[in-house]
């Protein structure tokens, strides 16, 4: 038998493009990482398929000028991640090289960075103390990370039950210093560090249990939370053709949400988009704690000039240090935009392997994949009885804008909340462009969600709900009885019941993502809309001609939105809300 | 070309298939070059001992026993300022007459900038087109395709604007150009008397198509050299990226690889990306922008080429015969500067925004009132006024014959919207009408 720290070595027998062929002299693991000397240069390659002595290894970068017979060193273990204090605010690459330590312009071949720091000094508080028993994700104390509480644990590979023997005093400490020491049940002793690893293709279950989720997350984007809400640790997708405003929409989830950390997965898109967020997040505000939004960030770029191979390993990572947060009891929220270019990553591989293609020649077990993924987020309750959460939402980029695809079939599978973005509404420049009656949200239906709904906004929100897309729809449809029989081949109240839906359109689906008051409004502002617009909606009004009616309503939008862009209850919103009633009662059948 | 004296030739070729060549080797790099029967080729695969080689010009009469030569290097390109006023094959060798350039070597297709050496792009392009400068203002640093049918002039456009536009360097990589419209660039920068600051990589009709594949990575190598080394503002065209595209997917089919949509390699969203991207501000002012032009087939944007192309660039600016007025306008519903917030109403005058949405949405308003006026129902008069605005619009604005600088886009926007609407029809903000509403038609 191998002797377990001997390390297996091979050499290269073949290369296509980033798939390379290695002759190996002793075990691999299937997606053990390995590093492949090219003339000093160490490039990071993982198993992906095992044949006899000859293991596939996609790489990380670029396979130019490397040789048949280059050596190839075997780690031993699967992609890692490094966990442990200092992960907040960081902008890491897709295997969670630091960005910022990375010396020149341009990326260079084998460069591989800390992505953490092995000197910087956290100020330590114990939570647990000698004789208190732990499990794995167990929280043996805490430092301030940025303003959080970053929760010290027992490391998540550990299997079974420890014992602290002693933890250090409240003090100064490096990541690399001992904090803790730990028996196991067989007595063995054990020291701990800030610091642990953690394979990012395997799910964190440090957890008790995961219920249905059952709370409402906050995003201020109201055809959102008031139409198609989604839940803290649910899971959603926005599918929508090039320039409808996924990114737009993910920015602005980035910004308002109501979570303790976010992380960005900025997967196979533009580098001029992670730069947004690089020089605006360090300046804007989090409008619930009035910290920058940069401390509670944290980027993972794999933009789409970036190796392919690691576009795949950018999504786990992001989603492992999600499930690291999580298990500290904190409220994350994991955006990834594109979901696709991770796919066409799969694919580009699984064509190079030769593999029976699936539709579109993407891999048979895109599905599987994907929805492994999306399960890996979700509500949990920790063995402590606290609880952490993780709600994610991907964009998906469908070919052609065609929702008929694999990439979106596989997710609408997944997902529980639907956000499709609409060609025409984007080009009627009507954003964000998510068409509400497209959308679902099945969250909307769970009765844990609708009590929360009835306790904590309105006892009769539901049912509201439901009226507002029952009045988008018959707008919709008297309005295509308008196209065919003309203004005036309808009955003007048929004009009324249009233009009660552009109301609802214009002053609650539509929202300025650019504009510092409106692009996002508290639950309780929203509700204060969605009940006027309904009162407008229950109102009679008295028009002689069609002319009239669109004027009229015009008026109204214009005066609400007015109302969208005022600080709530400021002056001028008072004042614009005053005039909103009396252009009602203007009109109003007596 | 390059040869050493010491160099091992090879004379077996064991197998050969319409792109490329098989034999046994040893020591040889992946991507490296090699000349095969005098044939630029590059090593697409290795095998044990097995290498292939993708001869770039087709195989054609290629014989078993032909010389092979491998240079022991990637692809690379001579840089050094002499590269201004030259023009080169896709392989970087003069096709000027001209002797070839002495400069340091820089191997093409190289690594991408960090993302956090990059910074946000924030200088406006001005190019006198009113389609692009008020609707859709281009940034330093952005990267935008123009969408045309193939009847529409957009190599006529792309060098106009290239021209007007305030670059230290202007690189043409050119992909399938006719030899006419070769000529009409060279003829148009000699014209400008830009030629020095003009370098160009052309692959013409003439040329085996599979040669383009080397263009944008050869005029992206020279526009890093002097938007890094020398922090200048460099302008890069590519035309026509379509031609390029069906070039890969010629090299992946006869290559046998599985295709995706449109017969498309798989990976073209990949390698479309790869040369997007290069477009970047530095912080120190250097900067590449890039211009394309995407041909579709019938307006097509859900083929697999523009499709992919508009996931990676930052808009779309296309371009439409607006037969009405009986010229070629960049379209305004559909094209779109997705970094134009960046500029305007800040490097240009505050009304900026505020103008372009109010025409634009007057502009459309036109658009439904022709179609009610083509079903046959009643126009009212606010849909007539609707309908000489666009006219005018269209004539004054939207033609990519005008070259006005925006202040004056922005009067003559104001000066339409006092002749043919009222204040509250336009809907801009009080404070920009009460400065800039034509004092003729006040009353309204
Ligand atoms: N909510 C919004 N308000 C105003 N403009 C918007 C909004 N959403 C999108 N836009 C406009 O649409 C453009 C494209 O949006 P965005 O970049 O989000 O599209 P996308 O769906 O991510 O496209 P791609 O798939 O190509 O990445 C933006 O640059 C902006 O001009
Ligand atoms: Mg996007």
């Amino acid at each position: 038998m191998e002797k377990i720290n001997k390390m297996t070595k091979g050499t290269v027998a073949g290369i296509i493009a980033n798939l390379v062929f290695v002759e190996v002299d002793g075990p691999v693991q299937q997606n053990e990482i390995c590093y492949i000397d090219l003339e000093g240069t160490k490039l990071m390659a993982e198993v992906i398929k095992i044949n006899g002595t000859q293991a596939y290894v996609q790489v990380f970068e670029s396979t130019r000028g490397l040789k048949v017979n280059h050596t190839v060193e075997f780690t031993g273990h699967m992609l890692e991640v490094t966990l442990g204090p200092g992960i907040l605010s960081k902008n890491y690459d897709g295997l969670q090289n630091d960005l910022d330590k990375m010396d020149g312009v341009f990326l260079k071949r084998g460069e591989h960075t800390n992505p953490l720091e092995d000197e910087k000094k956290w100020g330590f508080k114990p939570l647990a103390k000698a004789g208190d028993v732990l499990e794995a994700g167990g929280w043996i104390g805490e430092v301030k990370e940025n303003w959080m509480p970053h929760k010290i644990m027992i490391p998540f590979k550990f299997k079974g039950k420890y014992t602290i023997k002693s933890v250090a005093d409240a003090g100064e400490y490096t990541i690399l210093d001992e904090i803790a020491v730990v028996t196991d049940e067989k007595g063995k002793e054990i020291n701990l560090t800030m610091t642990q690893k953690w394979p990012v293709k395997l799910a964190i279950k440090a957890y008790k249990e995961k219920p249905r989720p059952f709370k409402l997350l906050e995003t201020g984007v109201r055809v959102i939370d008031t139409l198609n809400p989604i839940a803290e640790g649910g899971t959603g997708f926005i599918p929508g053709p090039f320039g409808t405003g996924k990114t737009v929409l993910q920015h602005a989830l980035s910004k308002q949400a109501d979570a303790d950390m976010i992380i960005v997965a900025a997967c196979g898109e533009r580098a001029n988009e992670v730069v947004e967020i690089f020089t605006e997040f360090p300046e804007l505000d989090d409008p619930r704690t009035g910290r920058k939004l940069m401390e509670r960030t944290t980027i993972i770029a794999n933009t789409s000039n970036m190796p392919v191979a690691a576009r795949e390993a950018s999504v786990y990572t992001a989603m492992t240090l999600a499930e690291y947060y999580r298990a500290m009891g904190l409220k994350v929220l994991l955006l990834a935009d594109s979901t696709s270019r991770w796919a066409q990553a799969l694919r580009e591989m699984s064509n190079r392997m030769e593999e029976l293609p699936g539709q579109d020649a993407f891999p048979m077990d895109l599905p599987a994949i994907i929805s492994n993924f999306y399960s890996r987020a979700g509500f949990t309750y920790l063995n402590n009885g606290e609880s952490g959460s993780i709600t994610f939402i991907g964009t998906v980029s469908p070919a052609g804008g065609n929702l008929k695809e694999p990439v979106t079939e596989s997710t609408k599978k997944a997902a529980r909340c639907f956000y499709a973005l609409s060609q025409a509404r984007a080009d009627s420049k009507r954003y964000p462009a998510i068409d509400a009656l497209e959308s679902y949200s099945k969250y909307a239906e769970y009765p844990e969600l609708q009590d929360y709904f009835r306790k904590n906004i309105d006892p009769e929100w539901p049912e509201k709900i439901t009226l507002a897309r029952d009045i988008l729809i018959r707008s919709r449809e008297v309005s295509e009885q308008i196209n065919i029989l003309g203004d005036d081949g309808v009955p003007v109240e048929y004009h009324e019941r249009f233009w009660k839906g552009e109301v609802m359109d214009f002053i609650i689906c539509q929202q300025d993502a650019f504009d510092k008051v409106d692009c996002s409004a508290s639950l309780k502002r929203q509700k204060e809309m969605l009940n006027k617009v309904l009162g407008i909606y229950h109102t009679n009004f008295t028009f002689e001609s069609f002319e009239e009616v669109g004027t009229y309503f015009k008026r109204v939008i214009n005066n609400m939105k007015q109302m969208n862009y005022a600080i709530y209850e400021s002056d001028s919103y008072l004042e614009k809300e005053k005039e909103l009633n009396s252009i009602i009662e203007e009109r109003k059948t007596a | 070309m390059e040869t050493k004296a010491f160099q091992k030739i090879y004379t077996k070729i064991t197998q050969i298939t319409k792109a490329t060549c098989s034999l046994k080797a040893t020591g040889i790099g992946y991507e490296e070059m090699a000349i095969v029967h005098g044939r630029l080729a590059q090593v697409v695969k290795i095998m044990g001992e097995d290498v292939t080689l993708q001869i770039f010009s087709g195989t054609e009469g290629i014989p078993t026993n032909a010389e092979v030569v491998f240079l022991g290097r990637p692809p690379v390109l001579k840089v050094g300022e002499e590269l201004s006023g030259r023009f080169f094959d896709a392989y970087g060798d003069p096709i000027d007459g001209r002797p070839a350039i002495e400069g340091e070597e820089r191997q093409i297709g190289g690594p991408s900038v960090n993302p956090v050496r990059r910074k946000q792009p924030s200088e406006f392009i001005p190019t006198g087109i009113a389609g692009i400068d008020l609707n859709n203002a281009l940034v330093t640093g952005q990267k935008i395709p123009f969408f045309a049918d193939p009847d529409q002039p957009y190599n006529e456009v792309m060098a106009m604007v290239a021209l007007r536009a305030d670059a230290d360097k202007i690189i043409l990589g050119g992909m399938g150009l006719t030899n006419d419209d070769y000529l009409y660039y060279k003829h148009v920068f000699e014209n400008a008397g830009a030629l020095d600051r003009i370098i160009s990589f052309v692959n013409t009709t003439e040329n085996p198509p599979v040669e383009r594949i080397l263009v944008p990575d050869m005029a992206l190598t020279a526009a890093e050299y002097f938007a890094v080394d020398k922090k200048q503002k460099v302008l890069v065209l590519l035309t026509d990226m379509t031609l390029y595209a069906d070039a890969l997917s010629i090299v992946s089919n006869r290559m046998d690889q599985i295709p995706s949509k449109d017969s498309m390699p798989g990976s073209l969203y990949s390698d479309l990306a790869k040369i997007y991207e290069k477009a970047v501000q530095f912080p120190d002012g250097g900067s590449i922008t890039i211009i394309a032009v995407t041909t579709l087939s019938g307006g097509d944007i859900t083929h697999a080429i523009p499709d992919n192309t508009g996931y990676i660039t930052e808009g779309q600016l296309f371009l439409r015969k607006d037969t009405d007025i009986g010229k070629v306008v960049v379209d305004p519903f559909r094209s779109l500067s997705r970094l134009k917030q960046l500029v305007i109403g800040t490097k240009t005058r505050a009304d900026h925004p505020q103008v372009m949405n109010a025409a634009i949405r007057l502009y459309a308003d036109a658009a439904n009132a022709k179609t009610k006026q083509e079903n046959g129902f009643d126009l009212t008069d606010y849909d007539e006024r609707t309908l000489n605005f666009a006219k005018d619009y269209s004539t004054k604005l939207l033609a990519i014959d005008v070259n006005i600088e925006v202040d004056q886009m922005l009067e003559t926007s104001w000066t339409l919207f006092g002749e043919h609407f009222s204040k509250i029809e336009v809907g801009i903000k009080q404070e920009f009408v009460d400065k800039h509403w034509p004092k003729e038609n006040e009353v309204k």
